[in-house]
């Protein structure tokens, strides 16, 4: 039995260590100071880089924070502290459906909402799109979070004559903090590498743009641009810009952990 | 002269001081559990009153009538009167956060705010509330950790983190809180169930000092606690009162049977 468990376990692990190892192996020769620092080059040019399309990166990620991080927080402080609410039950298999819908009818969601009205793709729709993704993983984890807060906490504060709503938002919320700030990581890092929302939001851009109102560059968008293309230096730089998202997402990941771990510790 | 009897003694001994608070005729559920069934008693001012009794009783129930406290439990309801300067507590229209301002409340288990420093957790009452500047806060904050016979261990880490302290420290720091917003009456529900002797005998001998300035009200299931600490004495069995009066008297001269039976520990 032991034996099973174990390969499977390392069935498991294989594909992930496959994808790192061969990701670092490709990726790592492409990477050079120019890939960050350096717009993309023309057609069939050799050179340029991805400096406009990491900067996208973390502007739609951005956008998506400011509308999905308030929303997810509220709502999930909400769920847990009136969890026998009608409003709360139909909010929790609302949140869980949400969680399942395909990222592409989200990224149709933002262009019906969005880019038709606007008559043209912006990170805007794209930075929503991505938002309405992060809701549900914010909130879910913000509910179980909130939930762990120990009941003698609130009571401390009522007792002190401290009203309900800012017992919630003065005591209840910053002592689950951090467990809130590494579910909203955890949900940025898995909206950073969303490819299909994007196409018909953010679109894409070969130029710098800081206009939220305008089409922008975005790293998973780029690498599937350069991925599809005839040209052998765009094959390699989307590896290079393949890399650098894991990075990225790997990254955030660690932040959080290490926040969740000290959480923990100070309890 | 004669020895008056000693019902006539215990009544007299309670209308010789002010009222604090009175209890009229308190019924409390939970749910369809009847936990509190009809409570009238009178808990005299700037003294130490103690409601023993076995688990279960409905002691803490009844503490937690006194400040509004019960209702927050889902489920839960009550019925009778507190009053407190004639006014009772659970007229419509009176806001239960008012209540608790005036009527503290430290809990079994020391629960300091877990991201505060040991100040900002005295300071909260008021900071919470949006009180109190910077200079009378630092104030506040001196003199209820003094009042909690804490300032001289914390005065030099008032900066660090409320959970630092040790049990006994965390319980007489949430003492200071309670203090900070100076309340009338202190509940307090077996705060030292959870600390060591010595602490625990540093609890009693503040409940003893603070009744110097406000009403003290101890539920306890330790009668030798009851015994030391308190003024009066009532005990509590199956959510009715059985028997209240002079702590000394209950405990030496208990009028009913089933008050020597607890405090003589055949049962309980």
């Amino acid at each position: 039995m032991a034996v099973i468990t174990c390969g499977c376990t390392l069935l498991v692990l294989a594909p992930l260590f496959f994808v790192l190892v061969f990701l670092v192996g490709t990726g790592w020769s492409a990477l050079n100071w120019d890939f960050f620092t350096r717009l993309p080059g023309a057609a069939g040019e050799t050179g340029g880089g991805m400096t406009n399309a990491i900067a996208g990166t973390l502007l739609l990620i951005s956008l998506a924070g400011v509308v999905g991080i308030p929303i997810g927080v509220l709502g999930g402080t909400f769920l847990a502290e009136y969890p026998a609410a009608r409003l709360s039950q139909v909010t929790r298999f609302a949140a869980d459906v949400m969680n399942g819908i395909p990222s592409i009818v989200m990224g149709l969601f933002a262009y019906v909402l969005i880019v038709l009205p606007m008559r043209h793709f912006s990170a805007l729709a794209g930075g929503v799109a991505l938002g309405v993704m992060l809701i549900p993983t914010v909130m879910r984890t913000t509910e179980e979070i909130v939930r762990l807060v120990p009941h003698s906490v609130r009571e401390a504060s009522l007792a002190l004559g401290i009203p309900q709503w800012k017992t919630t938002l003065r005591v209840v919320i910053p002592t689950a903090a951090a467990g809130i700030v590494t579910g909203i990581m955890v949900g940025l890092a898995r909206i950073a590498g969303e490819t299909a929302p994007l196409l018909f939001t953010a679109f894409g851009n070969r130029f710098w743009n800081w206009n939220v109102l305008r089409p922008t560059a975005a790293l998973p968008l780029q690498i599937f641009a350069y991925a599809i293309s005839p040209f052998d230096d765009w094959h390699r730089q989307a590896w290079a810009g393949a890399l650098t998202l894991v990075s990225i997402v790997l990254m955030v990941n660690i932040v959080a952990r290490y926040a969740a771990s000290r959480q923990v510790k100070s309890r | 002269m004669m020895e008056r009897p000693v019902v006539e003694r215990r009544a007299a001994a309670l209308i010789d001081h002010t009222t604090a608070i009175q209890a009229e005729n308190v019924h409390a559920w939970f749910d369809r559990l009847h936990a509190l069934r009809g409570i009238t008693m009178t808990i005299p001012e700037r003294k130490v009153t103690a409601v023993i009794g076995p688990s279960g009783c409905g002691k803490s129930t009844f503490l937690r009538c006194l400040n509004r406290m019960h209702e927050l439990v889902p489920g839960a309801r009550v019925s009778g009167a507190v009053l407190m300067d004639g006014r009772d507590i659970y007229t419509p229209g009176v806001d239960p956060v008012q209540v608790r301002r005036r009527v503290g409340m430290v809990f079994q288990k020391p629960n300091p705010f877990p991201t505060m420093t040991i100040y900002e957790n005295v300071a909260a009452g008021l900071t919470l509330a949006g009180e109190g500047s910077r200079k009378t806060l630092d104030e506040i904050v001196e003199q209820s950790l003094r009042a909690a016979a804490l300032w001289d261990e914390v005065k030099d880490r008032l900066r660090k983190p409320g959970t630092s302290l040790s049990g006994g420290q965390q319980q007489r720091l949430c003492i200071a809180r309670a203090l900070a917003v100076s309340p009338e009456v202190l509940l307090m529900d077996e705060p030292a169930s959870a600390l060591d002797p010595a602490s625990t005998l540093r609890i009693e001998e503040l409940a003893r000092d603070l009744a110097k300035d406000i009403t003290i009200v101890i539920v306890t299931h330790n009668m030798q606690q009851a015994a030391r600490v308190s003024d009066f004495t009532a005990f509590l069995l199956d959510g009715e009162l059985v028997e209240y009066g002079p702590t000394n008297d209950l405990f030496t001269k208990p009028r009913e049977r089933r008050t020597e039976d607890y405090i003589t520990g055949r049962f309980g």
